[in-house]
């Protein structure tokens, strides 16, 4: 079996008393979807920023792409920090979009695009932009190439936000639940970039509240609570019987209508 | 009131030349000032503790100090001490030092106040600190901190009639000086106000363009 793109191993990372993640196994196989539900403070969202080196944890092993992220390999039972200019090489190769956008709202949609493959890659501004445009085209912006994020609707500022991921040329894309800000009736358009993507082969890491787009994309169903991994399992499986009584509840409440809390 | 139409247009061309040292002062204060201002307020917020504690301990020392007693401390107490300066540099220095502490916060403050979401945008892009401060925190605070930074520079102008007490010949000193030749304080007060406030104007304009030409659509 070929190494995984993204590998977690008892992952522990707490934010003063309090433990967020307590001990989380997961593996990401090239071009794999896998969808992370969970109720609210399950530590998903953390799970996401510390694969994607943003935030440090305290014990265990994150790899993405053959690089250590965070805490370097085990050294006479003992992991290093792994120094800043290795981590942000190793941010370049994942893409994380985010739940509030984060777009740079003093450049435009383009502009956007662009920063980090030239300031970042040193790609030459004009080679950065045709790659930009066909980007925001796939997106379905190819006029908002000029916009400012302030001009910009919730769901096309968060697809202005996918194709800025994407031009760095991820090996994967992390979604922190990217359509709980939108509108309900933006909320398609963004998933269905997403689809297109995990259509194209992309791996994706996608912490959603979108079920019905879990259902259907996901190749498996990871399912958090309380900072652990409760049950991994095909999303027809998944959402058919859930093992676990947790999982269980949680689909109960969450398929009765309300979304959780 | 003793207000002399004539004696008011005779002084102008006197207050006029007090008025080119004391732009003078308050360009080359303010250009120093707003380059402390830059590098302190990244102290400020630097992840190394040495630094943020040396901007601290600066910014509180220049903000609880008159300016007053500064230009005078540097004027007539350092000599004593061996440093014997200009009395030109002497007022650029401490009105840069003093300018300088309070742009410091400001800058402080309108880097504090972009969303923690932006910084971590662009770090997961593969920015390092340094250049997401430059090319993303930076550029949204310093817009942002315009207005404040504006009324530093027009404090900063007015701030340096006190350097008439240093022997400059200042716009203020130049009235100053009208007023004991021609026993007359109501025509080049009224000529030393009107300077002022048209020097003040200029700032108001730059401060106008640049809101409008860096403006966050």
């Amino acid at each position: 079996m070929s190494e995984p793109t993204i590998r977690v191993r008892n992952l522990h990372k707490s934010y003063g008393e309090t433990a967020i993640l307590r001990g989380v196994d997961l593996d990401v196989a090239q071009g794999e979807v896998v969808c992370v539900i969970g109720p609210s403070g399950s530590g998903k969202s953390t799970l996401l920023a510390c694969i994607d080196g943003l935030e440090p944890f305290e014990h265990g092993e994150i790899v993405v792409c053959g690089d250590h992220v965070g805490l370097g390999p085990e050294r006479g039972g003992a992991r290093q920090r792994l120094p800043e200019a290795h981590m942000n090489k190793v941010r370049r190769k994942i893409g994380i979009v985010f739940q509030q956008f984060n777009l740079f709202p003093h450049m435009t949609a383009l502009g956007n695009i662009v920063e980090a493959p030239i300031h970042v890659l040193g790609i030459a501004r004009a080679e950065a932009e045709a790659r930009g445009r066909a980007l925001l085209a796939d997106v379905g912006l190819a006029s908002k190439a000029d916009s400012y994020p302030g001009e910009l609707s919730g769901g096309q500022q968060q697809r202005v936000a996918i194709a800025r991921s994407l031009a760095m040329r991820p090996a994967a894309m992390l979604f922190d639940e990217v359509t709980s800000a939108l509108d309900p009736e933006l909320v398609g358009e963004v998933l269905g970039v997403m689809r297109k993507l995990a259509a194209a082969g992309m791996t994706m890491v996608v912490v959603t509240h979108e079920m019905a787009f879990a259902r259907e994309v996901a190749d498996r169903i990871v399912f958090m609570d309380e900072g652990r991994v409760v049950e991994v399992a095909p999303p027809a499986e998944f959402f058919a019987a859930p093992k676990s009584p947790r999982a269980a509840v949680f689909l109960a409440r969450i398929l009765s209508g309300g979304r959780d809390a | 009131m003793d207000f002399e139409w004539g004696l008011f247009v005779e002084s102008l061309p006197a207050l006029a030349k007090g008025a080119v040292t004391t732009a003078y002062l308050a360009l080359g204060a303010a250009f120093f000032g707003l380059a402390i201002g830059l590098v302190g307020g990244l102290m400020r917020v630097a992840r190394n503790a040495t630094l943020r504690a040396v901007s601290l301990f600066y910014v509180t020392v220049m903000r609880g100090v008159p300016l007053l007693v500064t230009l005078l401390f540097i004027y007539y107490g350092l000599p004593s001490a061996g440093i014997l300066l200009e009395a030109k540099t002497v007022a650029i220095l401490a009105l840069a030092l003093t300018n300088g502490a309070y742009v410091t916060e400001i800058v402080r403050g309108g880097i504090e106040s972009i969303d923690r979401g932006q910084m971590r945008a662009a770090r997961s892009l593969g920015m390092s600190t340094a250049l997401a401060m430059r090319r993303i925190v930076l550029p949204q605070a310093l817009r942002r901190v315009l207005p404040p930074i504006t009324n530093e520079a027009i404090t900063l102008l007015k701030n340096t009639s006190l350097v008439s007490v240093i022997a400059i010949p200042d716009l203020l000193r130049a009235g100053t000086d009208i007023m004991t030749w021609q026993a007359n304080t109501f025509s080049p007060f009224a000529g030393v106000a009107l300077m002022y406030l048209c020097l003040t104007l200029p700032l108001v304009a730059l401060n106008g363009h640049l809101e409008r030409r860096f403006r966050i659509r």
